[in-house]
């Protein structure tokens, strides 16, 4: 997995921000349109995709886009 | 004068609790042998199972380890079944799962658990006439089967939701035997299924606040509501779902 495709599908998560201004360094808790069913559909998608169950605490914990990257880097290997 | 008026007690009865190995299935058993009946107990886990079985008033009628998706096991259940006058099937499953996620495979899986399983108990009970005449079901619905009432909850709902039209039907053609079925839809009742992470406990003690009557459930809330449905207190109460859930609904 990379950072690129990892933020690639983080950002399909979203409906109002323009995906070229997602990056790694990203703090998406901040994002206006963040909410509960943002980190449900996070948590959905990395299990899909990454075939990884990451928890809320996961995403309470992380700041940034990598940070969360970094988490399911861990919980996969 | 009666000594004690109790139009409660399950004295006498004997009942089926699935899932009696943890959260409502458990305290509903306790309950139901502390209210005096001969309780039936299933679940999946051996080791759980026992740990209920030792907090029972009275031994239990009935013990078996069982997964009810799996037919074989479902039969050796029934094998194993004294004559019953009521049943509470509460063994279920949740997922916590936005509708886009949500594939065939996410509802065939949570479909399984929490509709074809107790339906299927539930029809074999009534057609292998286990069920006595007279007797009571209660299905363990969700308010998430009538309400949406948290996002993500989808596909839970929609099996608890199709649970609830079963019970109707059943409840109109198992009343020539007398025998009741009612369901109860409970809002979030704090039990090790809702503490598995996907909601963050800081979500969960945000949520709670939602419930005008300030917390979320407890198991004997919802037990009691069992011991009801089960008692000869609800003799002409059938086809009903019962809301408890702390006024969320309201």
């Amino acid at each position: 997995m990379n950072i690129e495709e990892f933020i690639e599908n983080f950002a399909s998560q979203l409906d109002e921000t323009a995906p070229e201004e997602i990056t790694a360094e990203t703090r998406f808790k901040e994002l206006d349109e963040w909410s509960s069913l943002t980190a449900l559909s996070i948590i959905a998608m990395v299990d899909d995709e990454y075939d990884v169950i990451i928890k809320g605490n996961d995403i309470l914990k992380s700041d940034t886009i990598q940070d969360l990257f970094a988490v399911v880097e861990k919980k996969r290997r | 004068m009666e000594a004690t008026f109790n139009p409660f007690s399950l004295e006498g009865k004997t009942i089926l609790v699935t899932g009696a190995s943890s959260g409502i299935g458990r305290e509903t058993a306790i309950a139901c042998s502390r209210m005096g009946a001969a309780v039936a107990i299933t679940a999946r886990d051996e080791g759980r199972l026992q740990e209920t079985a030792q907090q029972l008033a009275t031994p239990p009628a009935a013990m078996v380890t069982a997964d009810l998706t799996d037919d074989d096991q479902v039969k050796q259940l029934l094998a194993a079944l004294p004559p019953l006058n009521g049943a509470v099937l509460c063994a279920g499953n949740s997922t916590t799962l936005p509708i886009q996620f949500g594939t065939r495979e996410k509802f065939d899986e949570m479909f399984d658990v929490n509709f074809f399983a107790p339906v299927e108990l539930m029809r074999l009970l009534f057609k292998k006439k286990l069920l006595q005449k007279g007797a009571s079901v209660v299905l363990l619905a969700s308010i998430g089967g009538t309400h949406s009432f948290m996002p993500g909850n989808g596909v839970y709902g929609a099996s608890k939701a199709a649970l609830n039209s079963v019970m109707r039907y059943a409840a109109r053609e198992f009343s020539p035997r007398r025998i009741r079925v009612n369901s109860i839809c409970p809002g979030m009742v704090d039990t090790p299924l809702i503490h598995r992470g996907t909601i963050t406990e800081e979500q969960l003690a945000e949520d709670a606040k939602k419930y005008p009557l300030g917390r979320y459930g407890r198991p004997d809330d919802i037990a009691n509501g069992a011991i009801y449905l089960l008692s000869d207190a609800s003799s002409w109460l059938t086809g009903h779902d019962l809301v408890i859930d702390g006024g969320f609904s309201i």
